[in-house]
């Protein structure tokens, strides 16, 4: 089946627990994109559309990267795909792209940038901090993730990063502490100045760098990834409240000014369909005996 | 036989089908069509051709029809549409081909739609199908937009002899006859794709999963990739909201989101991966086709639904004939009435709408009475879902990566009424994109103008 589909997986590597990256062949995206942008990348004829942050492309081949966490239905099916295989429908760039690609470059090159990863984060900060550095500026990285097992894209960003600083919660590896401590170590301790401060990783993460960067007066980006579905603009599901005005994710973001950012609607919005998932992962256990007027669950 | 009335049309009963989401109207029979058929006169001046976009010879397909000839039937409407089972099904004829035919004004109109209809279901039944052109002409022309504009356009060319790409933003081509429509009203699997494989089978690509303006934009797709003109039939796809208190509560969703869901990606199955929040007391927000497909979607998805609607039930926008579908159901209607605020639990989640009554004043531009606010009469409903309605506008994506494309200010792009021609040298539009929301037929009607203007264009360039 999946032979017949467009989109072969050219590489797939397990970058740590449930965590892969997947090279996909989708040559007008790769062609277009640029750091910052998304994709959505639908499995097969039943599948979702589901986003996927762009963390690397290869323009003369026509490759496009991506990193992902195997956590529910589709991004576990996903897991499951081998080089080889293909996706139905794999669809791009969408977005804009990274503030910082189009800032005028004399502003850009009196900025001292800071990227803060938190988790696959490191993913959609890769690009950025690869595009910096080819473009002649210096960025510093901060990756956090649970422990040393969880950490990745290390060396791939070493490359690129003026420095490098990793955080674990079980201090397993590097600093022992989340991002926040990190960058409080950095500028209240260290003395180190930063312009901007580029947050991506889980939207509580985000939400408390932004709490800490206000604080210290750091203009902050952070990456939204709320709920989508067609990505283009059409239906409204990912809308935000940025400052005093509603904004759809898809099309105006994904980044945003952090400190603008409701960040406590945006996770309650995230939840939305948390009993719907776990419905479907009941389902797959129990099969359609499941399936009840009166059951509880369908009832929520 | 009372020649006055029309055939009866069998109908799901009301009582099954807000179980499913399978067709409410059955369709005639052969024999049922030849009688409904032998009603029309014949008329030598047919008004009811005015009264289609696309000028179908209504009175040539019918007479085929009584003749017992419907392969022929189907020629003749092919000459004209390009997706005749979907018109049939879609069209407000009501207003359009019906309202002006010569038995209406006695009587009931002739049943042209619901005939186009039978004809076109009996063509696929049949596997009859257009035939692909004998001769190709090798020269490159790009549609963006596979909705009903866009597959008009290409059908025309393709016949022309013209190398048509169409591409698409979506995994599916169909623009709102996929994504918008439901099922229950226009079957996807068996009446939307075959008019799609009808025309790829007259050779025209489509090439889904291109946001054009993202993946390539126009002026790439004329100077890199060698098309000689472009059709931009992109639609009006972009929701409203209202900008009250509380809508972006869980359990708030654009009708486009909550059709989108249920029909282009199936959730109504449970086959289907995408999820979908049913809700137990939804509100749908408006009064048009939109209003009237998310609440009977609401409906068949296990809910109570309401529909909240600020002016009264004569100026409701929705066909008459949905109208009479969602009451049959046993849709709820409030008119008059306007929310305020969306009330929200500590969760996040909608747990009622406050709304104000409305009264009708003054006629605005539009010719209807405008409604004003009732002082002090605030209410609240208890909900738990609300969806809404409340039209689109063009998406700017094209408009703001194409060099020297003009548009409106409600976004629209500027073009020329009879060609379609926009500011841009070769580049064309057309349907929803131009006018903003109007109907399926007025999109293939631009369709077809197009195509007949970019024909021009081509010869006159190659001259
Ligand atoms: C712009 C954007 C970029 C993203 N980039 C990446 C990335 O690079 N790597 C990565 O691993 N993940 C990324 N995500 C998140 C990823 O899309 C979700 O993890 C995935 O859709 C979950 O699907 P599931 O069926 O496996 O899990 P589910 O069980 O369906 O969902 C798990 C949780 O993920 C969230 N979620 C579910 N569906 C969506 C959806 N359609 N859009 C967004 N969030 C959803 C919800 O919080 C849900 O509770 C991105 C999301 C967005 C919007
Ligand atoms: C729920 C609903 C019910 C309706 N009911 C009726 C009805 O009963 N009768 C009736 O006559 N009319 C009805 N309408 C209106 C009718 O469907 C539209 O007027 C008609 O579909 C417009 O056709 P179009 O070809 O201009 O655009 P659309 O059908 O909107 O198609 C546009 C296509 O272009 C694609 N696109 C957009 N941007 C890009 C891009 N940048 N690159 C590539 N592709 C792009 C979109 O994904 C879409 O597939 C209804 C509309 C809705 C939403
Ligand atoms: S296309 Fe529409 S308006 Fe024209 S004849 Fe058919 S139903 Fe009537
Ligand atoms: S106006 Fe009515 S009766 Fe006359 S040709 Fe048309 S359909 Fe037939
Ligand atoms: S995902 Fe539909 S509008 Fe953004
Ligand atoms: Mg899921």
């Amino acid at each position: 089946m999946s032979k017949d589909y467009t989109y072969v997986i050219t590489r797939k590597e397990k970058l740590a627990e449930s965590i892969y990256l997947m090279d996909i062949k989708a040559p007008r995206v790769a062609a277009h994109c640029y750091p910052g942008q998304f994709v959505i990348l639908k499995i097969d004829e039943k599948g979702e559309r589901i986003p996927l942050t762009i963390c690397d492309y290869d323009r003369d081949n026509g490759i496009v990267t991506i990193v992902f966490q195997a956590l529910g239905h589709s991004t576990k099916l996903m897991a499951e795909y081998e080089v080889g295989e293909a996706f139905r429908d794999f669809t791009g760039p969408l977005g804009k792209k990274s503030e910082l690609i189009d800032m005028p470059r004399e502003e850009l090159s009196k900025k001292k940038v800071l990227f803060v990863a938190g988790g696959v984060g490191a993913a959609p900060v890769y690009p950025q901090v690869k595009w910096m550095k080819e473009n002649g500026y210096e960025p510093d990285c901060i990756i956090g993730a649970r422990s040393k097992d969880f950490v990745i894209l290390e060396d791939q960003i070493r490359q690129y990063a003026n420095n490098l600083y990793i955080t674990t919660d079980d201090g397993s590896y590097g600093m022992k502490g989340n991002v926040n401590d990190a960058i409080r170590h950095l500028v209240q301790e260290k003395g180190k100045h930063y312009d901007i401060v580029v947050a991506i990783g889980p939207m509580i993460m985000m939400k408390f760098v932004s709490l800490l960067t206000k604080e210290l007066n750091i203009k902050t980006i952070v990456s939204m990834n709320p709920i989508m579905v067609d990505g283009t603009g059409m239906c409204g599901a990912c809308r935000l409240t940025v400052g005093n005005e509603i904004k759809f994710a898809c099309v105006d973001g994904p980044e945003f000014d952090g400190h603008l950012v409701n960040f406590d609607e945006a996770m309650k919005r995230l939840s939305m369909y948390k009993t719907k998932e776990g419905k479907k992962i009941l389902r797959e256990k129990e099969g359609e005996t499941h399936h009840h007027k009166d059951c509880q669950i369908h009832k929520e | 036989m009372d020649k006055l009335k029309r055939v009866p049309i069998k109908e799901q009963d009301p009582s099954v089908r807000v179980n499913n989401f399978d067709e409410v109207c059955l369709g005639y029979t052969l024999d049922e069509a030849k009688e409904e058929a032998s009603r029309c006169i014949q008329c030598k001046n047919p008004r009811c051709v005015e009264g289609c976009p696309v000028s179908i010879n209504i009175p040539g397909f019918i007479n085929e029809i009584v003749k017992g000839d419907i392969e022929e039937a189907f020629n003749v409407i092919s000459k004209y549409s390009a997706l005749p089972a979907i018109c049939g099904r879609v069209c407000p004829q009501e207003t359009q081909c019906e309202e002006r035919c010569i038995r209406g004004i006695k009587g009931e109109a002739v049943a042209i739609g619901k005939l186009e209809r039978f004809v076109a279901d009996w063509a696929r039944e049949n596997n009859i199908a257009p035939k692909p052109p004998k001769e190709k002409n090798g020269i490159k022309v790009a549609v963006i937009g596979s909705g009903p504009a866009g597959l008009t356009c290409a059908k025309d060319l393709a016949e022309l002899g013209y190398d048509v790409t169409v591409f698409e933003a979506l995994h599916e081509p169909g623009g709102v006859l996929v994504y918008g429509i439901p099922e229950f009203r226009l079957p996807k699997e068996e009446v939307v794709k075959p008019e799609i494989e009808n025309l790829r089978a007259l050779g025209v690509k489509i090439e889904t999963n291109v946001i054009i303006g993202k993946s390539v934009t126009i002026d790439e797709l004329m100077e890199e990739e060698g098309f000689e003109a472009v059709f931009i039939g992109s639609g009006a796809g972009l929701p409203n909201f209202m900008g009250i208190p509380g809508e972006n509560a869980n359990g708030v969703f654009s009708a486009n989101e909550y059709l989108t869901r249920s029909n282009l990606m199936k959730a109504f199955d449970s086959n289907y991966d995408t999820p979908i929040i049913t809700g137990k007391k939804v509100a749908v927000v408006g009064g048009g086709n939109v209003a009237m497909d998310a609440a009977r979607t609401a409906l068949r998805l296990g809910a109570d639904v309401t529909i909240v609607y600020r002016r009264s039930e004569k100026e409701l926008p929705a066909r008459v004939e949905e109208v009479h579908h969602a009451k049959e159901e046993g849709i709820h209607f409030m008119f008059l009435t306007n929310p305020k605020e969306i009330l929200v639990d500590e969760n996040g989640w909608v747990k009622g709408m406050r709304c104000v009554k409305m009264e009708l004043g003054e006629e605005d531009q539009s010719g209807r009475r405008r409604p004003v606010e009732v002082e002090n009469s605030d209410f609240i409903i208890e909900v738990d879902t609300v969806i809404m309605s409340l039209g689109t506008r063009p998406n700017p994506l094209i408009s703001s990566t194409t060099h020297g494309l003009e548009t409106n200010r409600r976004g629209c792009i500027i073009v020329d009424e009879e060609t379609g021609q926009t500011s841009r040298e070769g580049v064309f539009a057309g349907g929803d994109a131009v006018t903003g929301s109007a109907t399926v037929i007025q999109a293939m009607g631009a369709g077809k103008k197009a195509a007949k203007a970019i024909h021009e264009y081509l010869l006159a360039k190659k001259r």
